[in-house]
């Protein structure tokens, strides 16, 4: 056990599972970095921001693919590659750059084993990163999960720390269905104490970080880490909450979200994807239906407004969920009466 | 060229089985017993059968909307493809993919495929798997001249040559993506985006089973000797519309006429054998006779199959919500 950063952690997940089975291989633009320039791989990149870096001079060529620039066919010849035999890890770098090769994950990847009768299995990763946070603006900042969460046939996940990202990516790598693997671009430097050797955190089993009495709070990825400081802060002012990270939004652990509902009666969701129809807005939708009676407030969301991400510093901080947004939200939902009927 | 004789009539009664596959389902689609979309591959059957006859189950393809041949070239066996398109549970993919959809990975077959220019990336995966499985496969995309024009597909040249994958890129070429002429959608020619990503390209008159065999048979030894991806240009002619009920108003009245009088590769096929004293015409006759039976059986049996089940609307869902 050591100290580990979220991108050490990733990286080491990465490589473990290459080493254990031979047909782990990765694909990306820059994961190796340095194909064919003038210096030669030897100080390869390892991707934009460095997650893979060292697989190249470990696992070599034929194990660690730089593709050119053109995620369409990259990113289909990783699901062509998993549907015959191997296990291709597919580095998208930022999500916002799914719109190229939509129809390789959509129609293709999430597919096959239905579409065909069973017949097929498809053990693909596909790694990007999302998320707010870095002034990158509107076509690099994007939380996408809610989308590739609406498409049936694929998994999704968003770790919400290093030790959740080694395990839920060694999970993913060995699941035999396609899996889109989210990661945080801000988080990337987080250190936290990671087991050295190899572990499994299963996919869609929720996590709870804290248990508490008066409020449950859900959130994803970056998130989580705000609700538990929201949380704390608000322990000082006598109000106990719960914090789910559900770890994937699909599978999504229902059962646990209404399960904390039903002991608190009460619902935050910090979601810091766009808000109409994202994850926020479906466990409103879940814990309505299926958990109304338990509810002794009306349920709150923490979220972005329906804008593209700014680029400003001042207005993507307006625009992202923040300590004090989740704060205030559960203080609200405990300052609620219920009007009683005449 | 020599080609064995056993090759030869496997290959004519996969082409015979594809045209009376075709035949029959256009006359059955007419009734309304056929759900969905069904687009005829009839009149280019040589193509499929004459890239197919180079390849072993270990070798993959993917494929088109106009898939039926490209399947039964590979060896999908014909009554699962009848089933599936009649949505029936016995289908190859238990009535859950159609016509559109059919595929079976046992043999090789990765897909037809709903989305133009869908395959071609996806046997840049499967060429990479033969390649670093180094277990001697090769990689076939058919794709159509509309699907030429995909990013999808360039994209796809592009890799395969920067990866150097052992893949053939089959353009079937029947003139018209969708109702609009290749002549007015497709810039350049075909040889040029070849030359264009460094890759070889050979063409070849698709009527002509003995000419495809041959050029795929080129393509193929190309790839499969490592010296990575091949484009092969086959020049065919469609004899139905681009989907069932379609009327084809954007045909001259005589193309297709001329289509089947001139360029139908089964009716070439047999003058050149029978005409080389390869096969009497008696043997040929036989092979229809038990291709015509061998459909019927499937009609019947397609008709005569259970549809699924409510529990199989949720079978094969791995994702829980």
């Amino acid at each position: 056990m050591s100290k580990k950063s979220f991108r050490q952690a990733i990286n080491e997940a990465l490589r473990q599972e290459m080493r254990r089975d031979p047909t782990v291989i990765l694909m990306g633009e820059d994961v190796a970095g340095g194909r064919g320039g003038s210096a030669g791989t030897a100080d390869a990149w390892g991707g934009v921001l460095g997650v893979t870096k060292g697989l190249y001079e470990e696992f070599g060529e034929t194990r660690v693919l730089d593709t050119p620039i053109t995620e369409a066919s990259y990113i289909g010849a990783a699901a062509g590659a998993a549907v015959t035999g191997l296990r291709p890890v597919a580095e998208l770098m930022f999500v916002d750059f799914v719109g190229c090769c939509l129809d390789q994950i959509m129609n293709q990847a999430a597919k096959f084993r239905y579409m065909f009768g069973g017949k097929a299995r498809t053990p693909l990763v596909i790694r990007a990163m999302y998320g707010a946070g870095f002034n990158a603006a509107a076509q690099h900042s994007q939380a996408l999960y809610p989308l590739f969460t609406h498409i049936p046939g694929l998994k999704v996940v968003i770790p919400s720390s290093p030790y959740e990202a080694k395990g839920l990516l060694i999970s993913a790598i060995r699941d035999d269905d396609p899996v889109i693997f989210l990661e945080n671009k801000v988080m990337y430097d987080v250190e936290e104490d990671v087991p050295d050797e190899p572990y499994a955190i299963p996919l869609g089993e929720a996590n709870l970080t804290r248990e508490g009495d008066d409020v449950t709070i859900v959130a994803f990825g970056r998130m989580v880490g705000m609700a538990n400081e929201a949380a704390d802060r608000l322990a000082k002012k006598g109000i106990s909450c719960t914090v789910i990270d559900p770890r994937t939004t699909s599978p999504l652990d229902s059962e646990t979200i209404l399960e904390c509902v039903a002991d608190t009666g009460r619902l935050v969701i910090v979601d810091e994807s766009s808000p109409r129809c994202n994850m926020a807005t479906d466990i409103a939708a879940l814990v309505a239906e299926e958990a109304f009676d338990a509810l002794r407030a009306p349920i709150r969301r923490v979220v972005p407004p329906h804008t593209p991400v700014p680029f400003a510093t001042v207005l993507e901080t307006l625009y992202m969920p923040s300590v004090e947004k989740i704060e205030a939200a559960v203080t609200a939902t405990m300052n609620h009466r219920v009007t009683e009927k005449v | 060229m020599q080609i064995a004789r056993e090759t030869l009539l496997r290959s004519y009664r996969a082409m015979r089985t594809i045209r009376m596959f075709e035949e029959r389902l256009h006359v059955e689609f007419a009734t309304g017993e056929i759900p969905g979309f069904v687009h005829l591959y009839c009149g280019e059957e040589a193509s499929a059968v004459g890239v197919c006859a180079n390849l072993t189950d270990n070798d993959t393809i993917a494929s088109t909307h106009r898939g039926h041949g490209h399947c039964i070239a590979k060896g999908v066996e014909v009554a699962g493809m009848m089933a599936e398109i009649y949505g029936r549970s016995t289908g190859v993919c238990r009535g859950k993919g159609g016509s559109m959809h059919i595929a079976d990975l046992a043999c090789g077959m990765l897909g037809a495929n709903g989305i133009v220019g869908g395959g071609p990336p996806l046997i840049c995966g499967a060429a990479l798997s033969h390649k670093t499985l180094r277990d001697g496969g090769v990689a076939v995309a058919f794709y159509g001249d509309g699907a030429s024009n995909e990013g999808t597909t360039l994209e796809s040249l592009n890799l395969a040559s920067v990866w150097q994958l052992p893949a053939v890129f089959v353009v079937e070429d029947n003139g018209y993506g969708e109702a609009t002429a290749a002549s007015f959608a497709c810039a350049g020619t075909q040889k040029a985006r070849a030359a264009g990503f460094g890759m070889p390209y050979i063409e070849c008159d698709g009527s002509d089973y003995f000419a495809v065999h041959e050029a795929a048979g080129e393509a193929i030894a190309h790839a499969r000797a490592g010296k990575g991806p091949v484009m092969l240009h086959v020049h065919l002619q469609r004899w139905y519309g681009h989907f069932e009920g379609d009327a084809m108003t954007y045909r001259a009245p005589n193309e297709v006429a001329e289509a089947k009088r001139d360029h139908d590769c089964l009716k070439l096929f047999r003058e050149r054998v029978t005409q080389a004293g390869l096969f009497e015409d008696s043997v040929l006759d036989e092979v229809d006779a038990a291709v015509t039976d061998e459909i019927e059986a499937a009609v019947m049996q397609a008709k005569d199959d259970p549809l699924p089940q409510s529990a199989d609307l949720l079978a094969d869902v791995y994702v829980r919500y």
